[in-house]
């Protein structure tokens, strides 16, 4: 197979690599935030257990969750496994990163002084204002970089939906270095991931300068 | 009118009484100066005026209107909607506290337009004309980070003023400041008292509340231990605590 078919046919599975990717960070960032919420609960038993489940989504490999979330409704209930993996795969990405996300949020939220929420509160802000409009502009501020990081292994751990066989890029690379006992789909995925990359650190490093209009 | 009235006012930490039953009350248009050992409870007593703290017991009012009361069992309640009070004060910190990605006019602007949905175009008049005032208009689109400490207090000032309250309390604003800095605020604030401002200040600064205070109250381990006029404090007291305490401070 010639490299350009190679191309050609990972470059068909790349629209799934990037499905995965946004539809994981459109529904972990969100889920990420109501996580730390409960985190941060006045309710002890709710702080518990969801430190709890943060530590287990945290401390187990993504590709063991991802296995769970595809097949284990199969051993579990007998339902059918779905056909579209993207379903399952998205579910097991977006809960995995959102653990992470979470704790990124909560160092954040924890990290600004309790003299801006006291300012807040003598000038009449309500809670939710005070969080939208003080808070919450600070903490993205603060935790930019640390969430870059973790967007750029997203990218990479896309891979991981091989184990599924989602027909990703990966996945797509590896049957055809498989079926013709070849290397090359493998550095062409490596390209693939770096040049994503590229593009990620580019654009993320554009918000981050867009938000350094002030010291911290 | 009494703008503010405390009676015995009492708050503890654990088993640390901090207020010990204070009563306190500001009339419209006076500048009291809180003077008084550290840990001596100033800052406590600012904060439960100001709702930062709940009192353990003790009536506030603001206005003639009740901020907490006793209930038929005369349990200590605080009133439903504590929001119109938030109205009548304001607070500015030893700390500043202005918020960093707000700019100096945004600080400002922000909780007149937000908190109390009034128009946009007329707070910012306002405020610019406060800034103005405050000698501050170069500063206006201006990061609190590229402020100097004095000016972020006097910025801290004016977004206090922006909320037009009745009462204005300062817990230490010149204290986190480099001597040559404290002038320019307590200037400001002299300015203030000047236009008859209702205030409550807290300072180490005895030559400051001399010279701008109608009254000084002396607080020494959660009491007020003495209270009069300038003169009757710093002049000639004669309480035997107020005494060593100026002493101390080389009046
Ligand atoms: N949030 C808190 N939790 C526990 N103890 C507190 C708290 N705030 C204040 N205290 C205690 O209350 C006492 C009075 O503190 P406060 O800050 O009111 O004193 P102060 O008169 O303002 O002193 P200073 O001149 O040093 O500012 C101190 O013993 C302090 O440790
Ligand atoms: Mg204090």
């Amino acid at each position: 197979m010639s490299l350009q078919m190679i191309f050609i046919k990972m470059g068909e599975g790349f629209g799934k690599t990037c499905a995965i990717f946004f539809l994981t960070l459109l529904f972990s960032l969100p889920l990420g935030m109501i996580i730390s919420f409960m985190r941060m609960s006045k309710n002890t038993v709710v702080s518990k257990i969801t430190q709890f489940v943060v530590s287990v989504l945290r401390g187990t490999p993504l590709m063991l969750q991802l296995l769970a979330v595809t097949y284990g409704p199969y051993y579990l209930f007998n339902i059918s496994v779905s056909r579209n993996k993207l379903i399952p795969v998205v579910i097991a990405f977006s809960v995995n990163y959102a653990a992470y996300f979470s704790e990124i949020y909560r160092g954040g939220i924890e990290s600004i002084s309790v003299g801006q929420y006291e300012a807040a509160a003598i000038l009449g802000y309500s809670k939710v204002q005070t969080f939208i409009r003080i808070i919450l502009p600070q903490v993205i501020r603060r935790i930019l970089p640390s969430v870059t990081n973790e967007i750029v292994t997203l990218v990479k751990d896309t891979s991981i939906a091989f184990t599924v066989s989602y027909q990703e890029m990966f996945t797509i690379g590896k049957q055809i270095a498989n079926s013709q006992t070849s290397f090359t789909p493998f550095l062409v995925a490596g390209v693939f991931y770096y040049v994503f990359n590229a593009i990620v650190g580019l654009v993320m490093g554009k918000i981050e300068k867009s938000m350094s209009y002030y010291k911290q | 009118m009494n703008v503010l009235e405390m009676t015995n006012i009492k708050k503890s930490f654990g088993d640390n009484n901090v207020l010990k039953g204070i009563s306190f009350h500001v009339d419209s248009g006076e500048v009291v100066s809180i003077i008084g050992t550290s840990g001596g409870g100033k800052s406590t007593l600012l904060r439960c005026a100001t709702l930062l703290e709940t009192v353990d017991d003790g009536i506030i009012s603001y206005m003639g209107e009740n901020v907490t009361y006793k209930d038929g069992n005369g349990k200590l309640c605080y009133a439903k909607d504590l929001n119109r009070f938030k109205k009548v004060f304001g607070l500015v910190f030893q700390s500043f506290n202005l918020f960093p990605h707000f700019s100096v006019l945004k600080n400002v602007m922000d909780a007149p337009v937000t908190v109390l949905n009034r128009n946009k175009a007329e707070v910012k008049e306002e405020c610019l004309e406060l800034l103005e005032k405050m000698g501050l208009s170069d500063k206006v689109d201006a990061y609190p980070c590229e402020l100097s400490g004095g000016q972020q207090q006097r910025v801290s000032i004016v977004r206090a003023l922006a909320m037009k309250p009745d009462i204005l309390f300062f817990d230490e604003p010149t204290s986190a400041l480099d001597p040559e800095l404290t002038g320019e605020v307590l200037k400001v604030i002299k300015q203030l008292a000047e236009e008859k401002m209702t205030m409550v200040i807290v300072t180490h600064e005895m030559a400051f509340a001399r010279a701008v205070s109608d009254r000084v109250v002396f607080i020494d381990k959660g009491m007020i231990a003495e209270q009069g006029t300038p003169e009757e404090v710093f002049g000639n007291t004669r309480n035997e605590r107020t005494k060593q305490f100026l002493q101390n401070y080389g009046k």
